[in-house]
């Protein structure tokens, strides 16, 4: 066959089968208008935030059909781009309330209705809330990092007054009421649907809802796709815009960048960085890529082993990473540096922050010297292989530099699913992993990642009495006091450096020019209430 | 025929206890602690043992075994904890869209690669005889992702001939009533002609990936075989006589050249359920394959265990209905046994 006659066929066969017979209805296009079509990556397993091993998707779930009693405002970024603002509290189902120094007093929305019609009371508050510290696990956890652990604390005074006892000042507690855990659920509902062995419903809400945000679940297919329609009747905000929410799991990465390039979909978060940076150029997409609050990649030394108890040899290392290699290479430039500041000092009370290493060997190796190890040694640098598209390609680039300063590197590759195990034997001499905390004070990510506590994700097993001191005072205080503090750990941090500090990962989403209203959450999943499309 | 299936059925038994005992201990035996994976972002080590005790996983491993061998007997394959449902009916929801898309790619195989393979054998050394070789030698050497995403590509990114890769149907259509599980059946079934389409468009290319997989070893198979029956002394008898061309070859010739064609037909059925993991990924499929590598990523034990066993029940129907499809083809089976 010759080749013209092969690209005339093929091209009559293409007619043939684009001309599909006309069978499509009417409706199919106006319902494309009023839906937004979400791709991603991995589906939520449970309907219910506070069930056991609930998953960041579920929690995306849970935000959208649910309300808590305050939400947080908003403000532009530094792009022009919607951002929550996390110094300011806004109401959801609470109209106003009042802060004593020992308690908080919410007035609840009159005519708040849950989904199924029953007006949401302080009671339902409470049920909520003792539920949230009560069932053990994550959710109990959370309510804990704002000092909430008892029920005692949650008072319904009357049907649309609800009260907070303080079990301390901490400035965490108004916080932490706004974060997807405190959700308000149907107690009644839930009630019906409890046993004597599952007093709080949990099998229930596993799959099904007792809610009254502005999103119903109208149908949910365990790993395929959840898809939402609005509830007309939401009093907490304004109606939301989109009426249609499909959420559809994608796996392979290629097809989900496809069909955004298509126009099939409106919204994409998980994709690659280097699809992220080429789709920047596309006219057909909005590409938004927040820096992750509180939020860093590093490189972590075991400090309880040799060769990185020796603070000298973690300066080396600091010294000798490729910082600007891996910018450029691994993240296509879709991140913020966190290397090359003025000097290795605190610069203000935010965090991440620059401190002052950069890459040079020569300085590394005189180190390398100072410690007692000229030649360097052999180690091994583990990652988690559920993250290995960045992971991967940096610890390459780690392991070429760090030959240069005489440290042989074996690179360990562990799967996802054992990553979490690894980390808590914490006997990895050299890590590389990302860790974000939710809330965005400085002292919040070092009393998990810093603090002689030990959490799992003081990777490190870094103990410093100082340092705990500090962050425990920063914790609980205010004023210049609180910036003392969090200067001295800062301070600590950067020049003991158990975790180099690599870069801040950015949260990026791709999607259609006509959808407008993206708004950046310290959750990072979407929020599909201030949503447009057209 | 009822000796033969209970027998049949008899010798069935051992293999899936033994798939029973080693999918429990091999998943067992994984690296990973599903207690910490599911247990958060922000867990402690007394949230960790929490999980692990609402899991049973802080139990040994007999008592764990014996848990699961009672909950197997009441038919209860564990909860799935990636997705939260009852692993038997994730299954039950799953496999018909894993079998419409095997069968179809099956059938899709079948309907090319045995004409094929006899014209192959008949006019051994022409066109069509090297037509049938090139084509299975493509068959074997695309691998089956690979064959997905290029089509993915070609007919969905560029030409746009193909509907976007996002499953069994299209985001804005609604699935047919639930009688077989299987898209195509049931939306003809009720006469849902919008439904029917948007199924058999989605199918197209995820089937067509998998047939050009399994073309090759069916269409090799009929042509060996059926050389090797017509240049047998029956088959030039049967020239001798006088026989018209057409009864020698399928009357006489295919007859007799099906049989390890057959046994060839169960083995690419057992590849294709293999095959469907990488095709579902590729092609957003909600099948069996996807739930078990997602099960397998996150360590999370029942959905492994209930897919392997699934698969294993399978195997062995498969295998029955192969010995059972014998005889009906080749009297001498039936004596054998």
């Amino acid at each position: 066959m010759k080749r013209r006659t092969f690209f005339k066929s093929t091209a009559a066969a293409g007619a043939a089968a684009t001309a599909a017979p006309a069978i499509w209805s009417e409706a199919k296009a106006q319902a494309r208008n009023e839906t937004l079509l979400i791709v991603g990556e991995s589906p939520p397993n449970s309907m219910d935030i506070h069930g056991v091993g609930a998953n960041r998707p579920a929690y995306e779930v849970s935000w959208n059909t649910h309300d808590r009693l305050i939400t947080y405002g908003v403000k532009k970024d530094a792009n022009g781009n919607d951002h929550y603002d996390y110094t300011k509290l806004e109401p959801e189902l609470a109209t106003d309330w009042n802060v004593t120094p020992t308690s908080a007093t919410f007035k609840l929305r009159k005519d708040a209705k849950f989904h199924d019609g029953t007006p949401v009371t302080a009671r339902d508050v409470k049920w909520s809330f003792d539920r949230a510290v009560t069932v053990g696990g994550f959710p109990t956890f959370q309510m804990a990092a704002g000092s909430l652990t008892k029920p005692e604390q949650f008072v319904a005074i009357d049907d649309n007054t609800f009260r907070v006892d303080f079990l301390r000042a901490d400035k965490l507690t108004m916080p932490d009421i706004g974060v997807p855990v405190p959700v308000i659920m149907n107690s009644e509902l839930c009630k019906k649907n409890a046993t004597a062995t599952d007093p709080w419903a949990m099998e229930w809400c596993k799959n099904n809802h007792a809610s009254g945000g502005a999103y119903k679940v109208d149908r949910w297919q365990p790993g395929q796709e959840v898809v939402y329609v609005r509830n007309d009747d939401w009093k907490n905000g304004p109606l939301p815009k989109v009426k249609r929410v499909i959420m559809r799991i994608i796996p392979s990465a290629g097809n989900r960048r496809a069909l955004l390039e298509r126009g099939d979909a409106d919204l994409s978060f998980d994709l690659p960085s280097k699809d992220f940076a080429e789709l920047k150029s596309s006219p057909k997409l909005t590409v938004i890529g927040t820096p992750i609050e509180n939020a860093m990649m590093y490189l972590g030394m075991n400090v309880n082993q040799k060769p990185f108890d020796n603070v000298k040899v973690r300066q080396a290392v600091a010294w000798a990473v490729p910082y600007q290699q891996i910018m450029d290479s691994v993240l296509f430039g879709q991140a913020i540096p966190l290397y090359g500041g003025a000097d290795n000092k605190f610069k203000g009370i935010y965090w991440p922050q620059k401190d002052g290493y950069k890459t040079d060997i020569a300085k590394a190796k005189a180190l390398m010297a100072e410690a007692g190890y000229p030649a360097g040694f052999e180690t091994t640098l583990s990652f988690d292989l559920g993250l290995a598209s960045t992971n991967e390609p940096l610890t390459v680039l780690v392991q070429e530099s760090l030959a240069q300063i005489g440290i042989k590197t074996t690179i360990n590759k562990v799967p996802g699913a054992n990553w979490r195990g690894e980390l808590l034997k914490k006997n990895m001499p050299m890590i590389t992993n990302a860790f974000g905390g939710w809330l965005n004070y400085p002292e919040y990510f070092f009393f998990w990642c810093y603090h002689g506590q030990n959490a799992v994700f003081n990777t490190m097993g870094y103990k410093n009495p100082t340092m705990d001191a500090l962050i425990d005072k920063a914790r609980f205080t205010t004023g210049p006091e609180y910036e003392a503090a969090v200067k001295g750990f800062i301070d600590i941090a950067f020049e003991e450096v158990p975790r180099v500090p690599i870069f801040q990962p950015l949260l990026n989403v791709a999607m259609q020019k006509n959808v407008t209203g993206y708004r950046y959450w310290f959750h990072r999943q979407l929020d599909y209430r201030q949503l447009a499309k057209g | 025929m009822l000796k033969l299936l209970l027998s049949r059925l008899a010798t069935a038994i051992p293999s899936i206890v033994g798939v029973v005992v080693v999918t429990f201990m091999l998943t067992r035996l994984l690296p990973g602690d599903p207690a910490a994976y599911f247990a958060g972002l922000a867990a402690s080590p007394q949230a960790i043992a929490e999980i692990r005790s609402k899991l049973g996983l802080d139990k040994s491993l007999p008592e764990q075994f014996v848990g699961y061998i009672a909950d197997l007997a009441h038919g209860n394959l564990g909860n799935s904890l990636s997705t939260g449902q009852p692993v038997v009916s994730e299954i039950a929801n799953r496999l018909p869209a894993s079998a419409e898309l095997t069968l179809s790619a099956l059938l899709l195989a079948v309907a090319i690669a045995i004409p094929l393979g006899v014209l192959a054998a008949v006019k051994q050394g022409t066109w069509i005889d090297h037509l049938c070789r090139i084509v299975t030698t493509a068959g074997v050497s695309l691998p089956v992702f690979f064959t997905g995403l290029l089509f993915a590509y070609v007919f969905y990114y560029l030409l746009q001939w193909a509907p976007a890769p996002t499953g069994r149907l299209d985001v804005f259509l609604s699935p047919p009533a639930d009688i077989t599980g299987f898209y195509l059946i049931d939306s003809a079934l009720t006469g849902n002609l919008e439904t029917f389409w948007g199924a058999l468009r989605q199918l197209a290319l995820p089937a067509i990936s998998m047939a050009i997989f399994s073309l090759a070893p069916l269409a090799r198979m009929t042509r060996g075989s059926m050389l090797a029956v017509l240049g047998s002394d029956f088959i030039r008898t049967a020239r001798a006589s006088g026989l018209a061309p057409r009864t020698v070859v399928f009357t006489y010739a295919f007859r007799n050249a099906v049989l390890p064609v057959i046994t060839t037909l169960g083995m690419v059925f057992s590849f294709l359920l293999g095959a469907n993991v990488l095709v579902e990924t590729v092609f957003a499929w909600p099948g069996i394959g996807l739930y078990a590598v997602n099960a397998l990523i996150t360590s999370d034990y029942a959905p492994v265990q209930g897919f392997v066993l699934t698969m294993a029940v399978l195997y062995v129907a498969l295998n029955l209905l192969i010995d059972f499809l014998y005889g009906l083809v080749d009297p001498r089976v039936r004596l054998d046994t």
